[in-house]
């Protein structure tokens, strides 16, 4: 009865007070409920775990590459031959759709030595070139079955609907021969 | 609606107009649960214990549905996809230490709801289809509990499943070919838990489904309340928001409270640890029980313990079955025409016996089966069965009852009267007519 007499005038009664801040409290809890529900989604502690994977790259010979497997994405190890690194270097800057140096995509001193995602840019086809006999485009590079897209000797994107350059992961030399990716 | 004066939905709003006159969904919502549902103004707590199941119902649908992304029915793969979603999935310990406790909640808060109604007499006319269908969801729940507690593939699952489906070898002749048609092979293996798996997705939806008519079904006459007397008019009810809308959310908040401290600080008291060792087809735990909310139903099973006519294991497995189909008959065993309990002395005394024998039950089914629990189950079964096809059945046809209050409103405005008369002194001379005739 006491908040009818308080309702006589106008303005915010002491009764619509508890209500907002009953409801706001409930909703809060609602929200911090459905927390739990959206994290699960995240990639679990198991897959985290796989993030970083090592390379024995001793066996591979200029001009050969390997495919092999980080965070179950392919990947490109490639062994350049002086003409190929020759070919990306003549390049200049102003053609490229996505402009990198072979130097900014490689390590100091190891300019032969591309290490790419094997992820098509443009929707995430896994782009021929790296085995044995394969198309390597017209650029020399990969080159992409699904939509066309071809990239050349340092992976960079020349020509079809791929946005950017193949991605260069995180990596360093643990030793001459061993890459240690991620 | 159920009530003349119930009132009807007016959107206010153009838009929800607009949706009004072409899908009436708010309508729907507004009439089921909004302010054009009028309910009995003298409900108690105990009445808060349905929409706390539907809750319940709600939060392992949720939950399972989440956990079902990272389950493998697999014989190989089931146990470690769990201790995966234990370990490595981002909050999975919490999604499943929910799911496993929320079925423990959903269980307490329908032996609540159930015993409410048995008290109160919401089983009789004009509500025993309500009271039917409340059955059907408890069976659903009993299925899809048993099922979802096999889906871990530790050892109590396993023998679980191993000891449930065996239930269905007692039947003469076909039994064991019925027990081997339901496992797909000649113990629980990858097809059971497959299979297991499927329907334990798939019976929620159905539990929801049949929720659905038990509400639909109430919402005919309306909700029952403590005095059992018919509401008479407008005066006898208050619409179900905001009324009863704030004391379910408030009800639900202290509830979820507790089911909080369960799940964050004693998420495995109601397990059993022997569930956390792989299922092994070659041996069956020492002391190997269901879990807790079967337990009064496992002493049953266990009472016959000789063959009488019948196979022991066959009376068993009739006996556990005849305990819940008996509640099918319960608004035609109980022929008092009175409802609530409280008006009921004779009545009540023996409700409370029975909840006390339904526990000892429950403690005895908890129990290895050694000599002393056995007897003590048999005891509470016979009078487990004696109380609904004996007791019960007397008590309706010599028992008097309390004088009933006039209407809901009159016995509300009693109340308040005697609290506040003084101590030892009748309430006031001033008696409001038709007041002392309530009392005759």
């Amino acid at each position: 009865m006491a908040d009818v007499s308080v309702t006589a005038g106008d303005g915010v009664r002491r009764r619509d007070f508890l209500n907002v801040a009953a409801v706001s409290f409930a909703g809060v809890g609602a929200v911090a409920a459905i927390a739990p529900l959206l994290v699960q989604m995240s990639p679990p502690a198991d897959v985290l775990a796989l993030s970083t994977v090592e390379v024995d790259i001793s066996k591979i010979q200029p001009g050969q590459g390997i495919k092999t497997v980080w965070r179950k994405q392919p990947v490109f190890v490639r062994n350049l031959t002086p003409k190929e690194i020759q070919e990306a270097n003549a390049v200049p800057m102003s053609e490229l759709r996505d402009p990198q140096t072979l130097a900014q995509r490689t390590k100091p001193g190891k300019a032969n030595w591309l290490i790419t995602l094997g992820v098509c840019t443009h929707l995430g086809c896994v782009p021929l070139g790296i085995g044995e006999g394969e198309n390597k485009g017209p650029f020399g590079g990969y080159f992409c079955p699904c939509h066309g897209s071809a990239y050349d000797t340092a992976a960079r994107i020349r020509s079809g609907p791929a946005p950017s350059n193949l991605f260069v992961p995180d990596y360093e030399f643990t030793s001459p021969t061993t890459v240690r990716i991620g | 609606m159920s009530f003349s004066w119930a009132k009807a939905y007016e959107p206010k709003n153009p838009f929800m107009r607009w949706l009004d006159e072409r899908l009436p969904l708010p309508r729907l919502v507004y009439g089921a649960v909004g302010g054009g549902y009028p309910v009995p103004r003298n409900l108690n707590y105990w009445w808060n214990f349905g929409v706390l199941a539907g809750l319940f119902l709600t939060i392992q649908i949720v939950t399972g549905i989440v956990l079902a992304m990272w389950y493998y029915a697999t014989g190989d793969g089931a146990f470690n996809s769990v201790e995966h979603i234990m370990r490595d999935v981002n909050a999975g310990w919490l999604l499943r230490y929910t799911h496993a406790n929320g079925a423990s909640f959903f269980f307490i808060v329908t032996y609540i709801h159930i015993f409410r109604g048995l008290y109160y007499g919401s089983y009789k006319a004009p509500r025993e289809l309500v009271w039917i269908l409340g059955l059907v969801i408890y069976l659903l729940m009993m299925a899809t509990a048993f099922m979802g507690y096999v889906l871990p593939w530790g050892q109590m699952s396993y023998w679980g499943a191993q000891v449930i489906t065996g239930f269905f070898g007692a039947i003469p002749l076909i039994g064991e070919p019925l027990r081997v048609w339901l496992l797909g092979g000649y113990a629980p293996d990858q097809a059971a838990l497959t299979r297991f798996f499927s329907l334990h997705y798939l019976l929620p939806f159905v539990i929801a489904a049949v929720v659905v008519l038990h509400i639909w079904a109430l919402h005919i006459p309306g909700s029952s309340n403590p005095t059992g007397v018919d509401v008479k008019d407008e005066k006898d009810t208050l619409p179900f928001h905001p009324f009863y809308t704030a004391k379910d959310g408030w009800f639900a908040g202290g509830v979820l409270l507790v089911f909080a401290l369960v799940v964050f600080f004693a998420p495995n008291a109601l397990g059993h640890p022997d569930n956390y060792i792989p299922a092994n087809p070659l041996a069956t735990p020492a002391h190997i029980v269901p879990e807790w909310y079967f337990w009064p139903f496992y002493a049953i099973l266990r009472a016959f313990t000789t063959d009488f006519i019948l196979p022991a294991k066959l009376w068993g497995v009739l006996a556990m079955f005849a305990s819940i189909l008996l509640l099918f008959f319960l608004p035609w065993i109980d022929k008092s025409p009175v409802r609530s309990g409280n008006y009921r002395p004779l009545f009540r005394t023996f409700f409370w016996i029975l909840v006390a024998d339904v526990l000892i039950l429950g403690w005895a089914g908890g129990q290895p089966a050694t000599a002393l629990p056995v007897a003590i189950g048999q005891i509470t079964s016979a009078y487990y069965f004696a109380h609904f096809l004996i007791i019960l059945p007397l008590i309706s046809k010599f028992e008097t009852p309390l004088p009933l209050p006039r209407s809901i409103t009159d016995s509300v405005l009693h109340g308040e009267k005697q609290e506040s008369a003084p101590a030892g002194v009748e309430p006031g001379t001033t008696t409001i007519a038709g007041e002392g005739s309530s009392r005759k």
